[in-house]
Formats: structure tokens, C-alpha cells, sequence
């Protein structure tokens, strides 16, 4: 089997994360799409990792999770504290920063 | 699948093998069912749950691809660690009009759809016409004396300081929290003395609420029970002490009868209660004096209600 | 630059010039600005508080300036005749790289008798000053501006550069226009400085390019590296013309010269020691001091030179025919001094054989013009600042000093034999015919007639001032009691008047002043085409017939106290008049397409320029309007954006990829 075949499920991954982003707007939902999205570059990371023969890309993807970790650690506090003033967890009803 | 059957499995995998190509191909559908599922079902929870099993399918594709240290701390920081965050703040936020699959904005989906396909048919061709000869070269050589061991080396030796940042990144990130959650307390402590003293003056029910299931707490013509639905029976509203006895008592959601604090009660108590739920205090002084009030009323003292139970 | 060792050819290129280095009394030439200056400083800036001593100030500044200026005249005379300029390096003006201008002062034998007039004359028109203004409250701004006026007039001629005279070209010009518009309240003396500023302006636009061409061919503006390439040939003839030329129509301009004559006349609303000092003795002759001083310039292209004479000739006329008409006594001698400066102008404009007799004759001018002036101003104080001659006569019993003063003025500026004017203009009409050719007798018969003119209007303004019947009454309302005027005023008219008599006799006797400028001015040889004795002779009966005719008139048939209307007197009386329409020429060939292209200027402005600018603010402003909505605040629409961002920036790495 080709190992490119895991980098082309990555990028469909990855593309529906970001889809995923565009079109939900529970804040929460959003925050899931992104952590598709990372999933599917760690995948892509091992991925090359594996082609490459080297171990960097696996330590690379290793920083993302806690990266990721911690993105979502704040991000969700971030929901919490905005919806504890908005009763809400939209992310369309944050829009007050317009023209 | 166990620990040691899977790091055998690994370690036998050097390139592309047929048992490698199957598992591939039963799970790489599944991993885009679950994603495509995750964002297009509309519960919230069921979006996590589905994202769940997309994660354990990328655990097991690094497993296979020589990365058993990698899927092993998928499975436990994501699927395990974060998923659960996720579905602790699910429950704590709880459901809304955020969950609708109703598009508000103009031409989001189209521009989605048509973005998100370019995007992925400009990722996808180029990789399949890229790489086609099908080799790699196979972490074999590097992960010599185990895979955990050679991460393990290159984590501490050249990558030590970026480790160090990256536990530095942590720390920040968990004080970061503790300043976003942390709620400063107006006032000083609230004893069972305070609340008592509350209750009483408020005038509002100071027994104990009835356990779960019981629909009715009085025997009596003007405390309509619930109905199976969640709403109240129509019937006679008004307290025995303020309201007017004979007003058409409000169907609508939060500025019903007065009486029906039954089920509101342990929603006040509980924290971070839907906001429809939690209007009780509010009811009995602004409902009660004025019989028939208009939802947008009602809207204001579940608001209220809700701001009190934020207070406590 | 060192201009200690820098020697360039001068002049006819007979004589080398040489620029000594400033060493002993000569390092102390900068007094001579300074003085001045730091009194004018002091009066100005120290306001109210000097009201009761200003004055003496002033004075005393003037008076110290002449002493260093006779101090440094007599050690120049003191060094050989080859030695007698001095340049005294101050500071760096603009010190940029490839353009260096050093202020520095050159002392030599033109700049010397320059500085002798200014402070001399300048010294006493303030004496003079302290009794004319006595009664004028605003008398310490008076003399602060008339040491101003001092400091800048010997900036401008003591500059060893083109540069700092222009500086001090255009502080004249300032010092001459508050001087002007000293009663400003006075709507005629408001728009006279108005109008000898703009014309001014014309001038030192050609003063100002002129110094540009220089620099643009030569690479510096001092006067020893510009003369130097100009007598070493190294300018184009065009080039050194169309500098020649700039550098008249600046002179032109300061010196009230035709076609911008008009100023001067106006300019006499000042106070009437201005008259004096800025518009009669000095300043105005400023145009002549920078033909001299650009001699070698100006021997190099005879095109510029024939230019010269011609406006010399013109002015000459003109001033003498208008002068004639006017009644005003101030403006009939305020247009003999531009007739008496075209004689200068001709004088220069015939070369090396006239630039010395010019500055003669301005010397000679600048007291008997100076003595005329303080004796106007003198009447006109008698009278009650009343300037109509017609309000005049038979003065002379009552201020008898003014009256011999004025007279020995009047004798002097008619060429009275023995007198300055007579040495002096008898040159200059001696040198015009001797130019030779068709071109000569013009010059030389336009030189006579002048002449002729001079002596008819001069005595016909002496004759209507101090003798005849009395026009004025003493009794009624009108009543006027003319007096002698205090020592203070007529002290300075004595003074002049000693000068009126004796300086040209002095310059020319023994060639003197010709010999001592010949080093700056350089010698003509030039071929007699009249015998000097016959030349004089016939001068001398033309003077007599001007002045017979004017005595006829004046003196012997009654003069009338009303002037007599348009359409009594000739064609030429009107036309002089009304300054042979000079002010009518100029409104219509420069005010009004002026006033017509700066309405158009401003319309197009307002519809063009400022349309411009402002529709493309309101352009810019709505399309923002429009812009603004697309920040609709919803976080989703914003990441669509970036995606879209994101599939170009993937498609362009691809494209160009490959």
C-alpha cells in the first residue's frame, strides 16, 4: 500500500475539520473541529516521519498534542467565562466587535 | 488488543504489509464517517463521542506506522484527558440554540462547501501524484532499542529545550485557567444561617422540595401539577400570600404559576442550570404581582433569577 | 575660500586684483555692521523702556560706525595703491559640501567710500532725525529702524559675496518699507510701502537669479572666484549676458530705474529724512554700487552694457519731464533723483571709462540730494507739513539758513560751475559723447537736454519755494508761521551743504577719486570727440536756458496758487502728470492679467485641485462605508475568508511549482 494513502486521508481530515469550523456554531463543536484538524496534521506528520526514516516528525507531533493540550485547556475556559456573562456558547452571538 | 501484541505488531511492521493495507482500509472509512458524522450530527455530545472514535482510529494508523508511543498518548491525553474535558464543559454549558443545524449567516455553507472542496481537491491530487512509488523507508534503523526509548533520547538530548517550553507552555497554560474560572465572591461567605434568612424574608417556600417524581406538592385546586411533558396544566395561578386568586395564570415556560418552584428548586440549587429552569425567585415576587405578564416579562425575571443564582 | 592668495585679473585686466587678508584695524571691519545692528537691537527689542534716550542710541551707533569707518579710510590710505582690498573672513554661512558660502567683508576702495557716504550722510540725517521727529511719539522705533536700515545698507556693500549682498540687499528693502509706512495710519504711506515692496520684489527676482546663473556656472558666488572666470573668459558670452542683464533688472529695481521707476516717487510719503537718506542718498543708489562692483561682469558683454545706457538715457528724460509738472516739492525731487540716478546709469553703462565717473556722481548726488531733501524737510516742517510749492514762496526771509543751504543743493545738483554737480555731470556728458558714433551724440545730446531740463525744474522749484510773493497767509485758519528750524536740523543741512559745494571739486580735481577707484573700476582711454572746455561751455548755456526759462515763468510772471486743470495745460504736462502713465502701464500689462490669473489660479483651485482632494475623500470615504460592512463580527465569516486565503496561497504554490 501506498503511504501517500495516509496523507490523503490527513488532508480529507483536515479539510473536514475546517469545514466543520465554518458551519458549527457551538463553540464547543468549533473547538472539536480543531482538534480534527491537529489530528489530522499529526497524522501527517508520522506520516512523513515514517517516509523519512527519522523520528523527528513523531516528536514534532508529540509537541502539537501538548500544544494541543493545552489550546483546549484555555480555550474551553475561555467558552466557560463567556458564557457564564452570555448564557451562550455560540459563536455567532460573539460578534459585537463590528462595524 | 493488548499492550504487548501491539508493540510486536508495530515493531514487525517495516514498510507497507498486506496486515497494514487492511487495517488501513477498514479504517479509513471509518475515521472520515466519524469525522464527516462529528461535524454534521447536531448533538453536541454525540459530535464528541463520534470525535472519540475518530481519534482512537488515528491512534491505531500511528500504532501501525511504527509510532506505538505516539497512539498510546493519543489514547490517553486525547481520547481519554481531553475528550472528558470536553464533555465536562458540554455538561456544564449544557444544550442551546447553538446546537441548531439552521445556517444564520449567508452563503456560509455554499462558501464552505465550495472552499472546502478546492481545499481538499488542492491537497489530495498533488500528494497522489507526488509520492507514487509506494517506498518508505521505514523507522526500523531509528527505532532501534524501542520506539519509546529513541523518542525518549531525542526528546531529552536535542529537543530539551523545546521540551522545556513546552512544560512552560503548560504551566502558563493551567494558571491561565484558574484566572478565566476564577469567580470573585462579592460579599462575605454565605452561611445556612444567611440562607435561611433569606428564604423566609422572600417569603417564598422554605420546606424542603420534593424528591424527584412527585408532580404535585399540594393537594389543593390552585397548585396544578406538572404535566408528563415538563409544562404546567392550565388552571389558577397566584400565591396565597401576593397574588390575586382568579388570574389567568401564564402557560408559558418561566413566568407560570407561582406554585410551580416544584421542579425549579433543585434547579436553583444546582449549578450553572439552564436558564429557563432557574426562574423560581423571580416568579414569585414580579410573576406574582402582575398576573398575565408578557413573555419578554418573564424573559427579564428568568434573567434575574438566573443572576441570583449566580451570586450564591 | 582664501581670498588672501587668490589674485584675479579686474577690470581691463591692466591691473591684477588682489585680496589682502584682514590683519590689524581691518579685523575690526565687522564694527562697522555690528554697531548699527546692536542699536537697533537695543531700540526694538528694548521697547518703551528706551523712549527717552533712544535717540541718542541711535545716533551715537551711527557716529560710531563713521569712526571706524574713517579709521579704516585712513589705514587704507596708509598701504599702497595695489593693496588697498581687504577681505576679512567671518564664518561659514552654508557650509553644505559642493556648496560653501563664507560670510566674510571686503574692504577696498569702491565698498570704502561706500561706507564713508552711508555712515557720514546716515550720521547726520540722524542728528537731523532727533529735531524733525521730535514731536512724533514713535521717534525710538524711528532711529531703531534707521540703524537697521544702516546695518543691512553696509551689509549689502561691504559683503565680500553675492550672497551676503543679496542678504543685505533685501534688508534695505525691509529697512526702506517700514521706513515708508512709518505713519502707517496714513492709507497713502501704507500702500507706498506696499508698492515699493512688490516692485522691489521684480528687482530682486533678477538680483536672485542672477546669483543662481552664477552659481550654476562658476560653482561659488563670491565676488573673487565669479570675476576671476568672468574676465578669465571661462562664462559663455550668452550666459555672462543674461547675467549682465539680471543683475539691471535687480539694479533697476532698487534704483528706481526704468520701466520700475514708479515706486520711488510714491516712496516719499516716509518721513521726509528717509527721503533723504534711503530714497535719495544711499539705498537707491544701490543699483549702481552692484554695476560697479560687477565691472568685470559687465566689461565682458557690450549687449548688457548698451542695455544699461539706454534705461540710463530713458530715466534721465523721464525723471526731468515729470519732475517738471509735479508741484509737490517732495516728488519733484524725488523724480530728479531718478533722473540724477540715469546719469549714474549712464555713467556706468559706457564701461571703464564711466563706472568711476557713476560713483562720482553719486557721491556728489548724495549730499546735495541729501542737503535738498533735509531743506524740504525743513520748509515742509515750517509749513506745516503742507508739500505744495503752490502754498509756498518768498520763504527765504524767513528760514534764511534752509534758504542758503537749499540754494548752494540747488546750485550744485544744476552744475553751477565750481559746484559738485558741475564737475560731476560734465563727466558724464563728456564721456556720453565721447562713446563716439551716431550712438555718442544721442547719448551726449540726451545727456545735455537733461541737463537743460534739470536747471528749468530745479529753479522753477527753488524760485516757487523761496522766492516770489508769498501764497500763505499768516492770519485765519490757515495761518501758517514758518521759522527757522532748530541747530539739530539745520546743523546736518550746513553740513551737506559744505558738501554740496566742495566734493565734486574734490573727486575730480587732480583725478583723485578716479585714481583711487581705477584698481575696482579700471581706466578708459577714450578718444575726446568735443574739446572739454567747448563740452562745458555748451553745458553751461543750456543750463542757462533752462534756468532762464524758469525764471521767466516763476520768477517774473505770477505763479498761481490754484494749479491750473487738465485742461489748461498741454498734452506733455498731463502726461507727466500722471507720471507719464507708468501706473496705468503697469496695471494694465502686470496687475491686471496678475489679478485675472490669480482668480483663475484660485478657481481652479477650488473646482480643480481641492475637487480633486476632496473627491477622492468622499470616493475613499463611500467605498469604506461599503468596505465597513463586510466586518459583519461573526468569527465564521472571518475563517471562510481565511480558507479562501488559504486555497489561493496553496493553488499559487502549486501553479508555480509546477
Amino acid at each position: 500500500m501506498n503511504p501517500a494513502n495516509y496523507l490523503i486521508l490527513a488532508a480529507l481530515l483536515f479539510t473536514i475539520g475546517t469545514v466543520g469550523v465554518l458551519v458549527r456554531r457551538n463553540a464547543i463543536v468549533v473547538f472539536m473541529s480543531i482538534e480534527l484538524m491537529l489530528n489530522a496534521s499529526n497524522l501527517t506528520l508520522v506520516t512523513f516521519s515514517r517516509i523519512h526514516g527519522t523520528l523527528d516528525g513523531q516528536i514534532m507531533a508529540f509537541f502539537v498534542m501538548v500544544v494541543a493540550a493545552a489550546e483546549v485547556v484555555i480555550g474551553l475556559a475561555i467558552i466557560l467565562s463567556i458564557f457564564r456573562t452570555r448564557r451562550s456558547a455560540s459563536v455567532d452571538d460573539v460578534n459585537l466587535l463590528k462595524y | 488488543m493488548t499492550h504487548e501484541t501491539l508493540l510486536t505488531a508495530a515493531g514487525a511492521i517495516t514498510s507497507t504489509s498486506t496486515g497494514e493495507a487492511v487495517t488501513f482500509w477498514i479504517l479509513a472509512p471509518v475515521a472520515v464517517l466519524t469525522a464527516l458524522g462529528m461535524v454534521l450530527v447536531r448533538s453536541a455530545v454525540h459530535s464528541a463521542l463520534l470525535l472519540v472514535a475518530n481519534l482512537f482510529c488515528v491512534a491505531v494508523f500511528y500504532m501501525i506506522q511504527q509510532a506505538p508511543f505516539l497512539g498510546f498518548v493519543q489514547i490517553i491525553v486525547y481520547a481519554g484527558a481531553i475528550m472528558v474535558l470536553f464533555l465536562f464543559v458540554l455538561m456544564l454549558v449544557g444544550v442551546d440554540s447553538s446546537d441548531s443545524l439552521v445556517e444564520t449567516i449567508r452563503g456560509q455553507r455554499l462558501g464552505a462547501a465550495i472552499f472546502g472542496l478546492g481545499f481538499a481537491g488542492l491537497l489530495v491530487f498533488p500528494i497522489g501524484s507526488a509520492i507514487n512509488d509506494g517506498s518508505a523507508k521505514g523507522l526500523d534503523t531509528a527505532n532501534t532499542g524501542g520506539n519509546v526509548q529513541a523518542i525518549g533520547r531525542l526528546l531529552f538530548s536535542q529537543y530539551v529545550f523545546v521540551f522545556e517550553a513546552i512544560s512552560a507552555l503548560l504551566v502558563v497554560a493551567a494558571i491561565g485557567t484558574m484566572v478565566l474560572g476564577h469567580r470573585e465572591r462579592e460579599g462575605g461567605r454565605i452561611t445556612q444561617r444567611d440562607w435561611m434568612q433569606r428564604r423566609f424574608a422572600e417569603g417564598a417556600q422554605v420546606t424542603p422540595l420534593p424528591g424527584p417524581g412527585v408532580f404535585a406538592q399540594h393537594d389543593s385546586a390552585n397548585t396544578l401539577g406538572l404535566l408528563p411533558g415538563g409544562g404546567h396544566a392550565s388552571g389558577i395561578g397566584g400565591t396565597p400570600a401576593a397574588g390575586p386568586p382568579g388570574g389567568p395564570a401564564g402557560s408559558g415556560p418561566a413566568g407560570g404559576g407561582p406554585v410551580d418552584g416544584g421542579p425549579d428548586r433543585p434547579g436553583e440549587t444546582g449549578p450553572g442550570a439552564p436558564p429557563a429552569a432557574s426562574g423560581g425567585d423571580g416568579d414569585d415576587t414580579d410573576g406574582g404581582s402582575r398576573p398575565g405578564s408578557d413573555p419578554a416579562d418573564a424573559n427579564d425575571s428568568a434573567l434575574a433569577g438566573a443572576g441570583k443564582g449566580e451570586d450564591r | 575660500m582664501s581670498a588672501d592668495t587668490l589674485t584675479v585679473a579686474a577690470g581691463t585686466g591692466a591691473h591684477p586684483l588682489h585680496y589682502a587678508a584682514a590683519s590689524g584695524v581691518f579685523s575690526l571691519s565687522w564694527l562697522l555692521i555690528v554697531l548699527p545692528l546692536a542699536g537697533a537691537a537695543v531700540l526694538l527689542i528694548g521697547g518703551r523702556r528706551t523712549d527717552k534716550f533712544g535717540h541718542v542710541i541711535g545716533t551715537a551707533a551711527a557716529a560710531a560706525s563713521f569712526v571706524v569707518g574713517v579709521v579704516l579710510f585712513a589705514a587704507l590710505l596708509g598701504r599702497d595703491g595695489d593693496n588697498r582690498a581687504i577681505s576679512q573672513h567671518l564664518y561659514s554661512w552654508i557650509p553644505v559640501n559642493g556648496f560653501q558660502v563664507d560670510v566674510g567683508l571686503l574692504v577696498d576702495q569702491l565698498s570704502i567710500v561706500f561706507v564713508l557716504l552711508i555712515t557720514g550722510v546716515g550720521t547726520l540725517i540722524h542728528i537731523y532725525s532727533i529735531g524733525y521727529m521730535a514731536h512724533d511719539p514713535a521717534r525710538r522705533k524711528f532711529f531703531g529702524y534707521m540703524n537697521l536700515f544702516l546695518a543691512s545698507m553696509l551689509l549689502l556693500v561691504l559683503g565680500n559675496n553675492f550672497l551676503s549682498l543679496y542678504a543685505g540687499w533685501e534688508l534695505v528693502g525691509l529697512s526702506s518699507y517700514l521706513l515708508i509706512k512709518f505713519w502707517e495710519d496714513r492709507p497713502a504711506a501704507a500702500t507706498a510701502a506696499n508698492k515699493a515692496f512688490y516692485m522691489n520684489r521684480v528687482g530682486d527676482v533678477g538680483l536672485a537669479l542672477a546669483i543662481m546663473f552664477m552659481f550654476a556656472t562658476v560653482g561659488s558666488t563670491g565676488f573673487a572666484d565669479v570675476f576671476g572666470a568672468a574676465a578669465g573668459g571661462v562664462i559663455g558670452y550668452g550666459t555672462i549676458t543674461a547675467i549682465a542683464l539680471l543683475l539691471l533688472l535687480g539694479a533697476c529695481g532698487k534704483s528706481g530705474q526704468f520701466p520700475l521707476q514708479a515706486w520711488l516717487p510714491d516712496a516719499m510719503e516716509g518721513p521726509t529724512p528717509i527721503s533723504a537718506l534711503i530714497h535719495a542718498a544711499t539705498m537707491v543708489t544701490a543699483g549702481v554700487y552692484l554695476i560697479v562692483r560687477s565691472a568685470p561682469i559687465f566689461n565682458e558683454t557690450q549687449a548688457a552694457r548698451t542695455v544699461v545706457v539706454i534705461i540710463g538715457a530713458i530715466t534721465i528724460l523721464l525723471g526731468c519731464v515729470i519732475g517738471c509738472a509735479y508741484d509737490d516739492i517732495k516728488k519733484v525731487l524725488a523724480y530728479s533723483t531718478v533722473s540724477q540716478i540715469g546719469y549714474m546709469f549712464l555713467a556706468v553703462g559706457l564701461g571703464p571709462a564711466g563706472y568711476a565717473l557713476g560713483i562720482m556722481h553719486l557721491l556728489a548726488h548724495g549730499f546735495f540730494k541729501a542737503g535738498l531733501f533735509l531743506g524740504a524737510g525743513s520748509v515742509i516742517h515750517a509749513m506745516d507739513d503742507d508739500q505744495d510749492m503752490r502754498h509756498y514762496g518768498g520763504l527765504w526771509r524767513y528760514m534764511p539758513v534752509t534758504w542758503a543751504t537749499f540754494g548752494l543743493g540747488y546750485l550744485a545738483i544744476i552744475g553751477f560751475p565750481g559746484l559738485s554737480g558741475f564737475f560731476t555731470k560734465d563727466r558724464i556728458i563728456e564721456t556720453a559723447f565721447d562713446k563716439g558714433g551716431t550712438s555718442g551724440y544721442l547719448l551726449g545730446s540726451i545727456a545735455l537736454l537733461g541737463a537743460g531740463i534739470t536747471a528749468f525744474y530745479m529753479t522753477r522749484l527753488f524760485l516757487m519755494t523761496f522766492h516770489g510773493t508769498k501764497r500763505w497767509s499768516s492770519e485765519g485758519a490757515e495761518a501758517h508761521h514758518p521759522h527757522e528750524a532748530p541747530v539739530s536740523m539745520t546743523g546736518p543741512m550746513i553740513v551737506l551743504a559744505f558738501g554740496s559745494v566742495f566734493a565734486g571739486g574734490l573727486f575730480v580735481l587732480g583725478h583723485s577719486l578716479q585714481d583711487w577707484l581705477e584698481p575696482v573700476a579700471g581706466e578708459g582711454e577714450g578718444v575726446h570727440t568735443f574739446s572739454p572746455l567747448v563740452l562745458t561751455l555748451l553745458t553751461l548755456v543750456v543750463t542757462i536756458g533752462g534756468f532762464g526759462a524758469a525764471y521767466l515763468r516763476y520768477q517774473l510772471r505770477p505763479v498761481a496758487v490754484q494749479a491750473p486743470t487738465d485742461s489748461e495745460v498741454t498734452l506733455v504736462t498731463v502726461a507727466a502728470r500722471h507720471d507719464l502713465f507708468a501706473n496705468t502701464f503697469n496695471e494694465t500689462v502686470a496687475m491686471r492679467p496678475g489679478q485675472f490669473l490669480t482668480r483663475f489660479l484660485v478657481w481652479l483651485d477650488l473646482v480643480g485641485v481641492d475637487g480633486l482632494v476632496r473627491g477622492s475623500a468622499a470616493g475613499i470615504g463611500g467605498l469604506s462605508g461599503r468596505m465597513r460592512r463586510l466586518q459583519t463580527g461573526f468569527v465564521r465569516s472571518y475563517a471562510l475568508s481565511m480558507l479562501g486565503g488559504a486555497v489561493l496561497v496553496v493553488g499559487a504554490l502549486l501553479l508555480v511549482r509546477g
